[in-house]
């Protein structure tokens, strides 16, 4: 069927519908296309490209489906959930089942380790964590005020909370010299410098584990932020999607459990949290976002709006009956962690091996891989041109710093846990190759430059190239560069 | 938990503490009563019934019936490893198979008369988003769609709320049935100019709801002629478009579009959902369908605030694609309905109550102006008032929905059992008569 498009209509759609809000002209999405025109399969495409710009949580999914055949009743489609099918079909109360309410609390609880209890009626649903983020910017801010961002944050905040709120986003920058912590100068900084540009600024927005970082806040910078907040009287909205994803033996503190400890800090008002099923439980497509918020008008409000972004009914029952299973819920939440971790070490260990470094982390699907010494020159230009040698000749999609906002070049975000073991020594080897023979290349330029002022550079060039590559690798051997151990 | 600190207030946004969410309105008040009393037949035969709620309740049983029979393909298959890909998908062009199924059920439920493409079909949770999407596409803050009176209560909240677009009236009255007329759309186009307000698109429900009428071809015609002339958009909110009782006489946009060979079909866009057809409102599944390919691709990334469950996708293009069913479903749903509205016609008609003449939807429009004290909107809402609380039906006050004239009520039908129809007849009855001898 054809539509004659003309081309007088574009002037007919608003200013929303025709801008970049969206933020799909970014570069990050160059990475997917490649990846979608020549997607990595093990026997149908070995040389195809590796997705690992894709932050999701595939390592856990046999815990889920054996729950799931186990237990017939949590689908309103089986003979024993069928008798369900009529009431949950007809529920559209945008309070959602109490029931999805109780199993949402509770399991947010677990998550954080029993630490702290979240009260089922400030639970309210959106369309993910994208519609939470964007519902409580239209309920704290006004069109052309403005929220805080730590810088590297994930890219999709340009859209989840500008595009169709119209509010800005001002970057706090945060820097490797201090492994990117958010310190009290940069707040003040950032928010000094709204106040020049004449910006009202109504909040900061912490993502707790990090995107892209993989690191999570401790007590005391919480603290500190908790108290900046309060000073400055805004509000504080704090993204603990990848609280689950936070390895065993490491101290995650969620804003909430500040908040119990420390009581007075700050008013309770201005305290929000974001959570979302996507990344903990791995269920991105079912669409289960959650806003907490300790202000009653922000919870009756967020209600409101969530009308237009519910969570289905169908998926609400599902979800309610599986995450109240509180002995599948402790052994998921363990056996996730433990996983993650050894995905995490493994890729970071062989990285290791040739020099490669990383941010040291334990949290989220992803880690923060360090690449300036690659680099041309300390640029954003040669980031990008670095980034697209990695996707088109290491085959390799990874998200370069620059599309978090990172302020310095060098830095990609690197996911782990969306794939299987195989796959990973596949692009651990990928990696590998592409290092050791980068080096080869620079030995042998190296060679040949020395060898156009002294002709006896030519034996030693022969006696070079016939060395076995282990002797070029190891520490000993005097051509070798520096190795950059993680940082800590 | 916490200690009580004295803070200075906390600013929200103008959005939030506007009143555009529309819950103050007498139309949720209704709600409220029934919530604390509502009727059971056994349990609580003196509570009230539930009149306000435009649900279609009367074909569950056909659903039912499906899903017991094709349990394995509502259920991820066999191999439960259907769950993982089924989990992992939130692509926000949706699951083709469902696309396709969608665009199919479309085209059955206009009998064939108009195709849809799959690729067109934007999928939201709901059309309480779908509406509210396409309203920050079409518009700008400040500008404003011109919507036939009376109107879903509802528009208030999705149109305006958060996209700071205004609605103007166009105003319709029961001399022509309520008919949109082109006098009364330039009526409302000059009086947004006048006010300075840019009018971005007119915003028809065909079938109406509160009318519960289908609009005619003719006027769908004069619709378009009149987007076109003005360079607007022409956006048709479709969702009972399954409930009209006779397929024949409904008539989508999209049959005149195509009798036109789609030229100017770029200015228009429908809104579709399965909550009212299928009596599926839990699940959140609203369509935008758009023969503008701009709006298509800026609906499409927007839906990323609101997409449907993988879970409901998978389940919904199992059934949807089973075109033996869904005739089957489409067919008997209508019979169902219309009986449903023959019962609650013409036992108004006994109690001397007329009602607009309308031959679709979940609910019929009743006339209780002979009863009002004064034709004022004030007397409306005592009687309806006394309604509610004395003979505990919760119906929607004409008003509520913006109508100018006095008196009239949306009365739904189609979410309850017979039985419990029969009892709110019997009510409505009694109360006339009493309220004719009083008079």
């Amino acid at each position: 069927m054809e539509v004659a498009l003309n081309n007088n209509t574009h002037k007919l759609l608003s200013k929303i519908a025709i801008n970049d809000g969206h933020g799909e002209n970014s570069p990050y999405f160059d990475g997917w296309k490649a990846y979608d025109t020549n997607p990595y399969h093990p026997r149908n495409n070995p040389s195809g490209v590796i997705q690992m710009g894709l932050a999701e949580n595939q390592l856990c999914f046999d815990l889920i489906e054996e729950w799931i055949k186990n237990h017939p009743e949590a689908s309103i489609c089986s003979p024993q959930g069928g008798f369900d099918f009529k009431e949950i079909a007809l529920f559209q109360d945008y309070h959602g089942l109490p029931e999805f309410r109780g199993a949402i609390a509770n399991f947010m609880s677990r998550v954080r380790g029993s630490r702290v209890k979240f009260d089922p009626s400030r639970i309210v649903m959106s369309g993910g964590a994208t519609g939470a983020h964007e519902t409580v910017a239209f309920c704290l801010a006004n069109r052309g005020e403005a929220f805080l961002v730590p810088t590297p944050y994930y890219p999709g905040f340009d859209r989840d909370l500008k595009w169709r709120t119209g509010i800005e986003l001002i970057p706090v920058v945060c820097e490797s010299t201090n492994n990117f912590k958010v310190t009290l100068g940069a707040l003040e900084e950032a928010y000094d410098k709204a106040r020049e540009s004449n910006i009202k600024v109504k909040g900061l927005l912490i993502t707790n584990p990090s995107n892209p970082l993989g690191t999570f806040f401790d007590k005391d910078t919480l603290k500190t932020l908790v108290r900046f907040i309060n000073e400055k009287n805004i509000h504080l909205v704090c993204d603990e999607i990848y609280a689950g994803t936070v390895t065993n033996g490491n101290e995650f503190v969620s804003i909430a459990e500040i908040l119990e400890e420390f009581p007075t800090i700050c008013n309770h008002n201005l305290i929000h949290i974001v959570y979302s099923l996507s990344k903990d439980m791995g269920f991105p497509g079912f669409r289960v976002g959650i806003i907490y918020s300790y202000n009653d008008t922000v919870v009756n409000i967020a209600r409101k709006m969530s009308s237009f972004g519910l969570v289905s009914t169908q998926t609400q029952h599902m979800v309610a009956s599986m995450l109240s299973d509180n002995d599948f819920v402790d052994h998921f939440i363990c056996e996730s962690k433990i996983r993650l971790a050894h995905r995490h070490e493994m890729f970071i260990g062989e990285l290791a091996e040739v020099g490669i470094g990383s941010l040291e982390s334990n949290a989220g699907l992803f880690f923060w891989m360090d690449l300036r010494r690659f680099l041309k020159e300390p640029t954003f230009e040669s980031e990008m041109t670095f980034w697209r040698i990695i996707i088109n000749e290491i085959k390799l999609n990874v998200s370069p710093g620059s599309s978090f906002h990172c302020e310095e070049p060098g830095w990609f975000r690197v996911c782990f846990a969306n794939m299987d073991d195989e796959t990973v020594m596949v692009a651990v080897e990928r990696i590998k190759s592409f290092v050791l023979e980068r080096r080869m290349l620079e030995i042998k330029t190296k060679a040949m430059a020395k060898n156009k002022k002294q002709c006896w550079q030519n034996n030693l060039q022969l006696k070079l190239s016939s060395r076995r590559l282990e002797d070029i690798m190891s520490p000993h051997s005097p051509l070798n560069s520096p190795m950059l151990r993680a940082q800590n | 938990m916490a200690i009580e600190i004295v803070q200075p207030s906390v600013g929200l946004s103008k959005i939030a503490v506007s009143e555009t969410h529309g819950e103050d309105s007498p139309y949720f008040a209704g709600w409220k009563a029934y919530d604390e009393n509502p009727y059971h037949e056994i349990h609580n035969p003196s509570g009230v019934i539930q009149m306000g709620l435009a649900e279609n309740q009367v074909s569950f049983d056909l659903l039912e019936e499906y899903l017991e029979a094709n349990l394995e393909s509502a259920n991820w298959g066999q191999k439960v490893s259907g769950f993982r890909e089924n989990a992992l998908f939130q692509d926000y062009h949706g699951i083709l198979s469902f696309r396709k199924a969608m665009a199919s059920f479309m085209e059955q439920v206009r009998g064939g008369k108009a195709k849809f493409n799959p690729d067109r079909v934007v999928l939201t949770a709901g059309a309480t988003a779908a509406n509210e999407l396409l309203t920050f596409i079409l518009a700008d803050p400040g500008d404003a769609l011109l919507v036939p009176t009376p109107y879903y209560p509802g528009f208030d909240r999705d149109l305006r709320w958060r996209t700071g677009v205004q609605i103007v009236p166009i105003h319709c009255d029961s001399l022509n049935g309520f008919q949109i007329t082109p006098e009364a759309l330039e009526a409302a186009y000059d009086h947004a100019t006048s006010m300075n307000i840019k009018v971005r698109g007119v915003l028809i429900t065909n079938p109406s709801n509160p009318l519960g009428a289908n609009i005619q071809r003719k006027v769908l015609e004069q619709i378009l002629e009149f987007a076109i002339q003005k360079n607007i958009h022409l956006v048709s909110d479709e969702i009972y478009s399954g409930s009209a009782f006779y397929a024949d006489e409904f008539v989508s946009i999209a049959e005149v579009l195509e009798s036109r060979n789609y030229q100017d079909s770029e200015r228009c866009h429908i809104v579709y959902s399965l909550s009212k057809d299928l009596g599926l409102p839990g699940f959140r599944v609203g369509t935008v369908y758009s023969y503008n390919d701009q709006v298509v691709t800026t609906a499409r990334r927007m839906s990323s605030f609101t997409l449907i469950s993988s879970q409901t996708q998978f389940l919904l293009a199992s059934m949807l694609s089973d075109k033996e069913f869904t005739q089957k479903y489409i067919k008997i749903n209508r019979e169902r309905l219309k009986k449903r509205y023959e019962m609650i016609i013409n036992g108004l008609k006994k109690a001397g109550i007329e009602c607009l003449k309308g031959k679709a939807g979940l609910f019929c429009w009743m006339n209780l102006s002979p009863y009002l004290e004064e034709p004022t909107i004030k007397s409306e809402l005592a009687i309806w008032k006394t309604i509610m609380h004395e003979v505990r039906l919760n119906i929607s006050p004409g008003s509520s929905c913006h109508c100018f004239e006095p008196g009239w009520f949306r009365v739904c039908f189609a979410n309850m059992s017979e039985e419990t129809l029969e009892v709110a007849l019997s009510r409505i009855h009694e109360f006339i008569k009493e309220r004719k001898q009083g008079l």
